[in-house]
């Protein structure tokens, strides 16, 4: 099964409440996902050449304040950190590329969640509610969140198998399906120089979008590839650090139901997590369709894009 | 339990629950006076009044979740809102109407009765139908009526890709364009006893248009049996 629930803020006031509105969201997926939960925040935005790194650890012994030294003497740069449950946000003044190889060789006990400088991620195995408090979800402040409640059908119950799914600066995905293509496609990208976390078939739907949005895709372009490039069930919520993102498969099994106001843009699996949100009751709310890109970008411009669902159907 | 025919209960849902008002809905005896009955604040709940086997008028305000008015007998329904999926599935006898638009497997299986829909319907509506009338004011999805055996569905607007796949005797009919057709389902002739009894559903359903502006879609009947010139690919 699995939920998935998004909320883009269009109206910026909204923005100190985005966790109290968006925690309930989550919280009501739980019966669809009760084994894992995961959310990402777009919040605090860094200045262009500063980066927000979350990190997750499940020793509790494992010293943060130590690893923050470390990384000043590696980078020579001061290093904020904070610790909240297994996570630590760090941000410091550095290059992705230069931040990720230092990770991807240091033999440490902790993961990289989320690089960015507008993303964090947390996420943790639990009923949402537990997830949501561990990391003060209701207090978050932000523009937008993205976040995904499991209920493992693929691969392991663990935190690196939670959602969200992030694997290049400020992109998120979460899943609400299966992919059937998933391990060849993985070996392509593999040849492409992409590195994986975990056997999941949704990080490799994340990893694809990352790779095509690096090459010059914008994100409606990156997720048209995506029908033709990814087999399977799905249903996609996509965070980036300016847009927001809803693509079903062309059969269209996996549920999801969008609402829109002046004020914001929600997506969720059931129509039930957008039934608290502020002006729902005189919302447009629908059910997008198969294989039709939804995008906002920049602060609520939207464009949604059709193609020709009876061709993708047939294929 | 039952309130006086002239009253309407009021099933406020941030009261009670949704297993309290079913149960409400459950106890009416099946041969007992008609009774009126409003739901608050649906909310997007699944299971609203499921299993409904009494007359009795049901109106519900706002978005329902999964399988609104399934298994429904004798009721009648009217929704205010949108429904997920699964409206009315297996509807059994009575009607259901609803003012927003369905998700996907409206009128599944259902037996019996009439579902009108005001909005459009999703993929898969009155998928493996058995004798229910659907009532279609907008579009419908993919997959609409696929495997569907008796019964009949009427869309006033377009329907999706694959109409009909795999049909058996249901009847279609659809105003607009038909995307395209599933395996064994085509056109057929609309003939006047169709144009009469579909005349008599629309308005039975409210809706103010000529049968004439429709065209009829059946099954071809060639996947009915085995065909022995096929025996080889197997």
């Amino acid at each position: 099964m699995c939920g998935i629930v998004g909320l883009y803020l269009k109206n910026p006031a909204l923005n100190d409440s985005l966790g109290a509105l968006f925690s309930p969201m989550l919280l009501e997926m739980t019966q669809r996902g009760p084994d894992s939960s995961g959310f990402a925040l777009y919040r605090d935005q860094q200045p262009p050449g500063r980066l927000k790194l979350v990190l997750q650890c499940a020793e509790p012994e494992f010293s943060w304040s130590e690893l923050a030294a470390e990384l000043t003497r590696m980078f020579a740069v001061d290093v904020d950190f904070s610790a909240v449950h297994t996570h630590c946000l760090l941000s410091l003044t550095a290059e992705e590329t230069a931040v990720r190889r230092y990770f991807s060789r240091a033999e440490l006990p902790c993961a990289v969640v989320s690089i960015g400088r507008h993303i964090e991620i947390y996420k943790e195995v639990g009923l949402p509610e537990e997830v949501a408090g561990f990391f003060r979800l209701r207090e978050a402040r932000g523009s937008h969140a993205v976040g995904h409640t499991r209920m493992a059908t693929e691969s392991a119950v663990t935190t690196a198998g939670s959602h969200p799914f992030s694997t290049g600066s400020d992109l998120c995905l979460v899943h609400n399906g299966s992919l059937s293509n998933h391990n060849r496609l993985r070996r392509k990208l593999e040849k492409a120089g992409a590195v994986f976390r975990t056997d999941n078939d949704s990080e490799v739907a994340a990893q694809y979008l990352d790779i095509q949005m690096r090459q010059g895709a914008s994100l409606e372009q990156a997720l048209y590839s995506a029908l033709d490039d990814l087999d399977g069930f799905f249903t996609f919520t996509v965070g980036t650090s300016d847009g927001f993102a809803v693509l079903r498969d062309p059969i269209a099994c996996k549920p999801a139901v969008m609402a829109e106001t002046p004020d914001w843009v929600a997506m969720a699996s059931e129509y039930r997590a957008l039934a608290g949100l502020p002006g729902v009751e005189t919302a447009r709310v629908w059910e997008p369709e198969p294989a039709t890109v939804y995008v906002w970008e920049q602060g609520g411009r939207a464009h949604t894009a059709c193609r020709n669902t009876q061709e993708a159907a047939r294929k | 339990m039952s309130a006086p025919a002239s009253e309407t209960r009021i099933m406020d849902l941030r009261q009670i629950s949704v297993r309290e008002l079913n149960q409400a809905l459950h106890d009416l005896p099946e041969a007992g006076a008609s009774t009126r009955w409003q739901v608050r604040n649906a909310a997007g709940e699944h299971a609203l009044a499921v299993g409904i086997n009494a007359p009795c008028a049901v109106e519900i305000n706002g978005h329902v979740g999964y399988y609104c008015a399934g298994m429904n007998k004798y009721a009648e329904l009217t929704i205010h809102g949108n429904a997920g999926t699964g409206l009315a599935e297996n509807m059994m006898s009575g009607r259901v109407t609803l003012k927003g638009n369905a998700s996907q497997s409206a009128g599944a299986t259902g037996r019996g009765g009439l579902l009108v829909i005001e909005g459009d319907a999703a993929a898969r509506c009155g998928i493996s139908m058995k004798g229910i009338d659907i009532v279609v004011r907008g579009s419908v999805g993919h997959l609409s009526a696929f495997m569907a055996q008796k019964g009949r569905l009427v869309v006033c607007g377009d329907a999706g890709p694959a109409l009909g796949d795999s049909l058996y005797e249901a009847q279609l009919f659809v105003r607009g364009q038909a995307a395209d057709l599933g395996a064994d389902c085509m056109e057929k002739e609309m003939r006047t006893e169709h144009l009469e009894a579909l005349g008599v559903l629309l308005d039975q359903a409210g809706i103010n248009l000529p049968a004439r502006a429709f065209r009829r879609y059946g099954s071809a009947r060639s996947l009915y049996h085995f065909n022995i010139d096929y025996a080889d690919t197997y």
